[in-house]
């Protein structure tokens, strides 16, 4: 952090502890919703990872490109879509971001300069470089960050990408969460390498590895990061290590690993119970104004919720409307 | 009106909308400070210098998704591939992103990509380097695909392709980029999914694209010079969009058609094409419609074994005659 950086403050740290929970509870209804067979296909949940989302994304400017892949709405949500029509693409009813079209694995909005959710391991990863690319060919003051799970670590694509950015210098922040499971294979049974960030080693690229558990280290990093991105150095490749609460997902019970790895990490290294211990202990916010913010937010969700399910299904109309544009 | 190669077509397209728009860029491998690996670039950096045209690694994965990625972002890449064997390698880029991204973001984003290069056998190239692509681009709803070997029509079409907003496949040929022919000195451009009438003629339709234009045509040359049968080449051009209305209206003035594939004939476009013709225009059937394509193996190296599997003039008359009884 440079010396005149203030850091994260009170009211700043209260802005990503209400973006934080409003991902939770989102993905808790999510998952009730999915139960209830009101959200269909696949749906991954961001449970556990909030931290990362926001504190990355939170670091950026409005004008900079996020990349992400099928685990999406924790993303968006932090890039500021509204809750109502990312419940709405999920329920797969009119109003969604995508009017149903795309579903959990597909969010994105112009908007936002949100690229979208991508359902193919990696395949996103060079959307990020050509997004920058483009960025850099016009001499624009943006850069891309793109968001990648352990898996899409070890998929050529991704290894292109980095490779490319870096050759051609493109600011892009490569950001990997490492949350330790692909899907069910765990990163000891898929990397030889087990540090992530050097995958950018053999690239020479600026690579770090940090905790992905408390919003303020990772909003740190990542400003970093973009920083370095931004300033014309190139891109940096960063892995925010964290853990994801539910299973790969909604269909699978998680039988690869065990209840007390999961319990542990809860108990230890909850994002919203270290933010709200932060808040508490650095900048005396009260167990009320805490309690007054998660009431707030779990009304958010649950309009959302309610808007989704009382809202009118996809339009046959528009089934051949987005396959060109002309 | 001059006379130009295809190659030097091609490059007048690309030179003209790289003036008009700086959102046009020029990428690939050997584009550059090679001139083309088959010169079709020659001295466009020179013109644009290396901002503008771009050398790449051999990595087409990463490199197309890259164009993918800056599409997104509102420039319009021209990304060459070497021989369209090698797109197989970024097939999940073309086929899971480009193709695609319209409709999962719900318009949000598209694609304003043209991936170009030669298509199709060259002479003893053998198995990887011979492949007639066309089919399988085609099969899939959010691409275009051109593909055509005559300077006038090349022109035209790429102009048109650039300007389009959704991502074209536009494959060319190694054989025909030395061939010469006529294109008006004034600036024009093609629609896509017009095809055009090379030869007119009122016993028999033999529908084809790209280099197999010029086989027909000689073909048709030999069905009437020695059969009296009087074929007409109707030239396709552009295979999605395709235009149906002409194929339905040759029909109703031959009652007879020969599709003349390069490529497999297994599921190809030559099937897809028959199929749609006597849907439409059963009752406008004198004959069966029937297909030449490649034999149903992969490419041969040997000189005597490729000219056995490609369509050949003697296959072609052979064809037409059976569907005119003469």
């Amino acid at each position: 952090m440079a010396q005149d950086d203030p850091g994260v403050g009170k009211d700043q740290l209260l802005g990503f502890y209400r973006e934080m929970y409003l991902i939770r509870r989102v993905e808790e209804l999510a998952a009730k919703a999915y139960t209830l067979r009101k959200i269909r296909g696949f749906c991954h949940l961001y449970i556990g990872q909030e931290a990362v989302a926001v504190g990355a994304i939170s670091a950026l400017q409005p004008e900079d490109y996020v990349v992400t892949a099928y685990r999406d709405h924790g993303q968006i949500l932090a890039r500021g879509a509204d809750p109502k029509a990312v419940m709405a693409e999920l329920f797969g009813k009119k109003p969604g971001l995508s009017h149903g079209l795309g579903g959990s694995m597909h969010l994105a909005s112009k908007e936002l300069n949100f690229f979208g959710g991508y359902g193919i391991v990696g395949g996103h990863v060079p959307l990020a470089a050509g997004a920058a690319f483009a960025a850099k060919y016009r001499g624009e003051d943006r850069i891309a960050l793109v968001f990648f799970g352990d898996g899409a670590a070890q998929q050529g694509a991704f290894f292109e990408a980095l490779h490319l950015a870096q050759l051609w210098q493109l600011p892009v922040v490569f950001l990997c969460e490492n949350n330790y499971y692909a899907m069910g294979t765990s990163l000891d049974r898929s990397s030889f390498v087990q540090e992530l960030n050097r995958r950018g080693d053999g690239v020479g690229m600026e690579n770090w590895q940090f905790q992905g558990f408390d919003v303020t280290e990772v909003y740190d990093n990542v400003k970093k990061a973009a920083a370095h991105a931004r300033s014309g150095k190139g891109p940096v490749i960063v892995e925010a290590v964290t853990y994801r609460y539910r299973g790969h997902s909604m269909s699978d019970p998680a039988k690869y690993r065990s209840a007390e790895e999961v319990e542990q990490t809860k108990e230890q290294k909850d994002c919203l119970k270290l933010a709200e211990h932060h808040l508490k202990e650095e900048h005396g916010v009260t167990d009320e104004e805490i309690e007054a913010i998660r009431d707030e937010i779990k009304q958010i969700a649950q309009e959302a919720y309610d808007f989704a399910e009382q809202a009118e299904p996809a339009d046959p109309a528009i089934l051949y409307d987005y396959v060109y544009a002309e | 009106m001059a006379e130009l190669q295809l190659r030097e077509a091609l490059r007048r397209a690309m030179t003209e909308e790289m003036r008009r728009d700086e959102d046009v860029f020029l990428m690939g491998e050997e584009v550059a400070y090679y001139d083309g690996a088959y010169k079709v670039s020659k001295g466009m950096l020179e013109e644009f210098g290396d901002t503008r045209v771009i050398d790449t690694p051999i990595a087409e994965n990463g490199f197309i998704g890259v164009g993918i990625g800056a599409a997104m972002a509102g420039l319009r890449p021209i990304v060459e591939v070497m021989t369209w064997n090698f797109s197989l390698v970024a097939f999940d880029q073309i086929i899971n992103n480009a193709a695609k991204i319209m409709q999962m973001t719900g318009g949000n984003y598209h694609v304003p990509m043209v991936l170009r290069g030669p298509v199709g056998a060259a002479e003893n190239l053998a198995s990887q380097h011979s492949q007639a692509l066309e089919s399988i681009y085609a099969h899939f709803p959010g691409l275009k695909v051109v593909s055509t070997a005559t300077p006038k029509d090349a022109y035209g079409l790429l102009k048109t392709a650039i300007r389009d907003d959704d991502p074209v496949m536009f494959m060319e040929s190694e054989l025909a980029y030395g061939f010469k022919g006529e294109v008006p000195d004034e600036e024009y451009t093609i629609p896509l999914g017009k095809a055009d009438l090379k030869r007119d003629g009122a016993d028999v339709t033999l529908v084809t694209w790209n280099k197999q234009v010029m086989n027909c045509l000689q073909a048709a040359e030999t069905l009437h010079s020695e059969h009296g049968i009087d074929a007409q080449v109707l030239d396709l051009r552009s295979l999605r969009p395709l235009d149906e209305e002409a194929l339905y209206e040759a029909i109703g003035k031959t009652h007879r058609m020969v599709v003349v594939q390069e490529g497999f004939p297994f599921a190809g476009l030559a099937a897809e094409i028959a199929a749609r013709v006597q849907e439409a225009c059963f009752d406008a059937l004198d004959a069966p419609i029937l297909r030449v394509c490649n034999r149903d193996v992969p490419q041969p190296y040997a000189t005597n074994l490729e000219q056995l599997v490609m369509p050949s003039q003697e296959r072609i008359i052979e064809a037409a005659r059976s569907v005119c009884s003469r």
